[in-house]
């Protein structure tokens, strides 16, 4: 009687322990089901909306990368090529030329060269462009605003939560689809091959 | 007639070719037509890493925790499993510098089940399901060797001291509360504070902020002599384990094959997560028991309620965390996020957003009332917990020998050393 009793109350036990396995496997199931709509599709990368950009500076000291994911991108069909660009030189600057006390970007990141009278052609050092918008908010003062922020697709960690989008005070930074950026200006967005 | 079409037709395509340049852009200086040739290079838009990569790291996964589980369960090798963590330390740590990782996975998937329009990657959702199921299958062997956090600190644990059981019983209530904020802040789409203060991250990536460097640092110092403090009192995906590895098809055992009570592993596990031999005890007067039975049915809710209502008085705490709650806050009463004279970037960006402060208002009582009922939620799940703890240590457990207790088991093999049966001797 009494090994009788034991039996059945193991079995019960038992019973308890397989519901409780599959009702936590049912649960992974169904939260998986339920997120299938989200998951299917696209991948998500951040991007910088140039539009709301307000160059404050914060992508520089933001992000969790030393030095920040965030670069200068240059969109040459917008540049006008200007012999005085409000990206490359201080303000009030007296010499045009390619002197360090001259220069408005604090790692001397963009390079100037001369293509023919009067244009001269600038190009970003990818390496030592710290993200710190300061040419970029020259560019958009007294030029064309061809010099833009955007996220480095291939630096970006594309974290789970982008802590520079958090610090953002202009809600410049969302998630696109990768390889559809519309959130640039003179730049057909192609994914270098 | 026919020619002037043709002209026409000529103009207007003119015209919509150079309307393809954005409209919107501020072209002061038009763009240069070079006389001698020059070609305006393109710029270089770098693509984002390989998503065959992304799948790789899943592949890893999945591969690292089948092995180690092999290891546990049935190599039962220490050496094995400890040469696992170096790996993985090195890859899912230096390597993919800490992220993805399953703990702030946690955050991908409460967001994507509360936020619309939020899409999860799918590596995200495959690191928080996979080492679910695995613990479900073996026991927490994914906290073993394959979380880099883990593993880092199982590394660094050199001479572990023992725990007072009341004191790891009471600390063994944070992960809880943690797992209850991270959600709760994921939830209402505020922040992701398992990444923020991840305390681990910053050496991965050797780049922390002084004051995380100092956190993370002290976490490892404290490592040595205290196993696995983050995982132990602090790791939220730690807690979701805790409660499935309870149910887990197969587990680690201690011995191979019958315990023979010897008690060489008594003092072997660094995370006092071994259960010791208890003696069969007198039965119960059935009143003291009925007693017992109703002061917990009616002290649980208690601590519910309580424990929601006070936290529901942090809720405007809570949300403060809000960028735009805060905002709101800063706006109303014009402290201009104690900037003094110059006016904060945040002001500045919202007055050129164009949003009406009545829209404002609108978006942050509807964010507030959202942390007003997650409050709520958390305090009451945090009194919970509280309340089954103490169910727990009344409840009467019998253990006729030494056995991995299996909700704290971290599966790290290191009592299977002390163990002097081997298999098939008895």
């Amino acid at each position: 009687m009494s090994a009788e009793e034991k039996n059945i109350k193991l079995t019960r036990r038992d019973f308890v322990r397989k519901g409780i396995q599959f009702s936590i496997l049912g649960g992974i199931g169904v939260m998986a089901g339920g997120l299938l709509p989200k998951l299917v599709g696209q991948e998500y990368v951040w991007q910088i909306d140039t539009k709301k950009c307000t160059h404050c500076g914060r992508c520089a000291t933001s992000c969790i990368k030393t030095p920040s994911a965030v670069k200068c991108f240059h969109a040459f069909d917008m540049c006008g090529y200007c012999d005085l660009c409000g990206g490359y030189f201080r303000q009030g600057v007296k010499n045009l030329n390619t002197g360090a006390e001259n220069q408005l970007c604090p790692t001397a990141a963009i390079t100037r060269q001369f293509i023919e009278e009067p244009f001269f052609e600038y190009h970003i050092q990818k390496d030592l462009c710290i993200g710190c918008a300061k040419c970029v908010k020259g560019c958009e003062a007294f030029g064309n605003g061809s010099l833009q922020l955007q996220v480095d697709q291939s630096i970006c960690d594309n974290c789970n939560e982008c802590s520079i989008a958090r610090d953002c005070p202009s809600n410049a930074i969302s998630r696109v689809p990768s390889g559809k950026s519309y959130l640039m200006q003179g730049i057909n967005w192609k994914n270098e091959t | 007639m026919k020619k002037s079409i043709y002209i026409l037709f000529f103009i207007l395509s003119a015209i919509f070719a150079f309307q393809s340049f954005p409209v919107n852009a501020e072209n002061r200086f038009p763009k240069p037509e070079f006389e001698q040739g020059h070609i305006q290079p393109e710029t270089i838009t770098p693509s984002p890493r390989l998503l065959l990569l992304e799948y790789l790291d899943v592949a890893v996964l999945i591969t690292a925790l089948s092995l180690i589980s092999y290891f546990i369960l049935k190599k039962r090798s220490r050496k094995l499993v400890f040469w696992t963590s170096v790996f993985s330390v090195l890859y899912f740590g230096f390597y993919r510098e800490g992220c993805v990782c399953s703990i702030g996975a946690i955050q991908n998937v409460t967001l994507a089940l509360f936020k619309d329009d939020y899409h999860i990657p799918l590596t995200a959702f495959l690191f928080f399901i996979i080492p679910l199921i695995y613990t479900l299958l073996f026991g927490r062997t994914f906290c073993a060797g394959i979380c880099p956090l883990g593993a880092l600190q199982d590394i660094v644990g050199l001479k572990p001291m023992p725990i007072e059981a009341w004191l790891e019983k009471v600390l063994g209530i944070f992960p809880f509360i943690y797992l209850g904020l991270a959600v709760l802040f994921a939830a209402t789409g505020t922040d992701f504070v398992i990444c923020r203060y991840d305390p681990f991250v910053g050496f991965f990536r050797l780049d922390a902020s002084f004051t995380m460097f100092m956190i993370g640092g002290l976490f490892l110092i404290a490592g040595v002599f205290i196993a696995r403090p983050y995982c132990r009192f602090l790791c939220p995906y730690g807690a979701l384990l805790n409660i499935i590895s309870r149910f887990s098809f197969k587990h680690m055992t201690i011995t191979p094959e019958t315990c023979i009570n010897c008690r060489l592993c008594e003092n072997a596990c660094p995370y006092g997560a071994i259960n010791m031999p208890v003696q069969l005890k007198e039965k119960e007067k059935t009143e003291t028991v009925v007693r017992r039975y109703i002061l917990l049915s009616i002290m649980v809710p208690i601590f519910i309620f309580t424990g929601g209502f006070l936290a529901s008085n942090f809720s405007s705490g809570f949300a403060h965390v809000n960028p735009k709650v805060k905002l709101a806050k800063e706006l109303k009463n014009n402290t201009n996020y104690g900037m003094g004279e110059k006016e904060a970037l945040e002001i500045t960006a919202f007055r050129s957003s164009g949003q009406s402060m009545d829209e404002l208002n609108l978006e942050v009582a509807k964010i507030e009332k959202e942390f007003y009922l997650g409050s709520w939620i958390l305090g009451g799940f945090t009194g919970l917990v509280f309340g089954l703890m103490l169910i727990s240590l009344t409840v009467f457990k019998y253990h006729p020998d030494y056995s991995p207790n299996k909700a704290t088991c971290h599966s790290c093999a290191r009592c299977m050393e002390f163990c002097p049966v081997k298999p098939g001797v008895l």
